[in-house]
């Protein structure tokens, strides 16, 4: 883990609302793992104050990206950022995707920018091993591989008001490729967290090993402040789990759905 | 020949810290999470997450959120507890020569009592700081910091079964802060360190909940550097105990507002989640002011605050000067 300042390659609209930044730093791209993220400074002075954590959605020789959607002051700050331009950034930090035992058949479920880091992932494994299953308000919003990390991926889409691919939630398809008869198969999710709940009860229940990417505000990405905490299954022996070192990426049996 | 490098040892009590710079309880973990990104062995000390009995899960989430200047948290003083604190963390904390200070809470006054003296003897723990002043759990914390009479027991009582020096950390959550610092003064508390976070709240107005869980929290950070200032200078004119300033300081010159009024020592928090070596920059930064302003020891400016006398002209109020005009 690092911190350091780096230099932006590249801040570009890829769809209305979504931008990706692609930040010069090879120490953080070599030794970064997919579901890892990264705490950056937006900017210097009281406003934004706090870092903000982003997943780290794919690298490329001495560069890594991070993906972000444009919500509040800060990511609106960060579109007006320009290539040349350095930022303070600590990384990579947490618990990526593992592979317990290792999967023959790798399903990657993402909602929105929640595919960021499976976009990481599906690139560290290769196209071969990965089925990725997207999910999207419209068809303006998809965030596409190609465009992304410029390669392309087979993937299947869904939309929710139907403009492309599947009409309905990404879990329809989910479920579809549930239904085929597979071995050691192992399914990975990032997402808004009514799509995580609604994954690990399907996987739970077939029990499918799932790892969800879980996002909670912190302060720090460190494990000092405590702030990131999230409540911890009661099969767990514990109540909370910090997001920024225990996680982000949990195994979908460690998490509390029901206070999710 | 280079000119020599300015004194920046301070004496908090009996302890000697190389430097006025310690990392604050609650914002720097047990200090290993920091390890990787600074030289530890260069603070004036080290604060460890506030400690108690028996391991505290914490509030429900979220426990903080970013406000104008700072954040609120309502951590709910989770921590692991003293057995895995002295079997997981201590021991390695050990392989340091930074003085490492263990934060002390209790839910009540035995409580308080118990810890220090499962802590006594203990080595590697340079000093207890006492927390009377959390204001994120419901019992104990802050309840004792606002009432002189129990932060004073509270005092008495860890005093009685430590063999280590004792700094009592305040609110600033009361009327009037000088009377609490006088009666842990009384107590005979070897130090004092202020300011704990200030209540505070936040609300979001599209669901018209609060933004924490607990409702209310801690506010921290640069927004609340006045308060702590003023509150620090009002408690050093008033105490002949060492004082150990906080509250907002996210550089140098934030930590020399401290020293100049009064604190002999400073302590960095919220701003380590900012800038993970904020702490070793602000000793670079007091360091590089020394030099620059040809004061050789840093003690020279610990209240050197210059006021405007009736007469209109500037005087420094010596520690000699306050003595008297405070018994007058």
């Amino acid at each position: 883990m690092f911190e350091l300042l780096a230099e932006i390659a590249s801040n570009r609209r890829v769809t209305e609302d979504t931008w990706l930044m692609a930040l010069c730093s090879a120490k953080i791209a070599r030794t970064a793992n997919p579901g890892q993220f990264v705490m950056i400074r937006i900017r210097t002075g009281l406003d934004p104050f706090l870092r903000r954590p982003f997943s780290i959605c794919g690298v490329k020789e001495d560069r890594f990206q991070v993906l972000y959607r444009v919500v509040g002051k800060g990511t609106h700050l960060m579109t007006e950022l320009k290539e040349g331009e350095s930022l303070p950034v600590l990384g990579p930090l947490g618990k990526g995707f593992v592979d317990r035992e290792k999967p023959t058949d790798r399903i990657l479920v993402g909602g929105g920018i929640g595919i960021a880091p499976l976009l990481f992932l599906s690139q560290f494994h290769g196209e071969k091993e990965t089925r990725f299953l997207m999910g999207f308000r419209s068809a303006r919003d998809i965030l596409s591989p190609q465009t992304v990390m410029g390669e392309a991926r087979a993937c299947r889409v869904a939309t929710d008001d139907g403009t492309q691919g599947h009409h309905g939630p990404v879990t329809d398809l989910l479920e579809e490729t549930l239904r085929e008869n597979a071995k050691r198969r192992m399914v990975y999710a990032c997402g808004p967290k009514p799509m995580l709940r609604k994954v690990a009860e399907m996987t739970l229940a077939l029990e499918i090993p799932c790892q969800v990417s879980l996002e909670a505000r912190m302060a720090c990405g460190l494990g000092a402040c405590q702030g990131c905490a999230i409540k911890a299954s009661p099969q767990s022996g514990r109540s909370y789990w910090y997001v920024c070192k225990e996680g982000p990426v949990f195994n979908a049996e460690e998490i509390d759905w029901e206070m999710i | 020949m280079a000119p020599a490098l300015p004194d920046l040892k301070t004496q908090i009590g009996p302890l000697v810290l190389q430097n006025p710079v310690i990392a604050a309880s609650g914002t720097f973990g047990y200090g290993l999470e920091f390890e990787s990104l600074l030289d530890l062995n260069r603070l004036g000390a080290l604060v460890v997450k506030g400690l108690s009995l028996k391991p505290m899960a914490g509030n429900p989430p979220p426990r903080i959120v970013e406000t104008s200047g700072g954040m609120l948290n309502a951590i709910g003083l989770a921590n692991i507890g003293l057995e895995a604190f002295l079997r997981d963390k201590l021991p390695r904390l050990r392989n340091f020569t930074v003085p490492i200070i263990v934060n002390i809470y209790g839910h009540h006054t035995d409580e308080y009592a118990e810890l220090a003296s499962a802590l006594r003897g203990v080595e590697g723990i340079a000093a207890l700081e006492v927390n009377i002043s959390c204001p994120n759990v419901e019992c104990g914390g802050m309840a004792f910091g606002i009432d002189p009479v129990t932060s004073a027991r509270v005092t008495e009582k860890v005093l009685k079964n430590t063999d280590k020096p004792v700094i009592v950390k305040l609110s600033p959550n009361v009327t009037d802060i000088k009377t609490v610092a006088r009666a842990v003064e009384g107590a005979g508390a070897q130090a004092l360190s202020l300011i704990n976070t200030v209540t505070g709240m936040a609300v979001d107005v599209e669901t018209r909940k609060p933004k924490l869980a607990n409702v209310v929290g801690g506010l921290s950070g640069p927004a609340i550097k006045p308060i702590a200032l003023h509150m620090v200078h009002q408690v050093a004119r008033t105490v002949t105990l060492p004082v150990i300033g906080m509250g907002g300081i996210m550089d140098a010159r934030d930590a020399l507002e401290f020293l100049i009024v009064g604190a002999r020592a400073i302590q960095i928090g919220t701003a380590s989640f900012v800038n993970p070596r904020a702490t070793l920059e602000v000793v670079d930064g007091i360091r590089n002011y020394c030099v620059e302003n040809g004061i050789r020891e840093v003690g020279e400016l610990v209240g050197s605050l210059k006021t405007e006398t009736v007469l209109g002209k500037q005087a420094s109020v010596s520690r000699k000067q306050r003595k008297t005009s405070n018994e007058g």
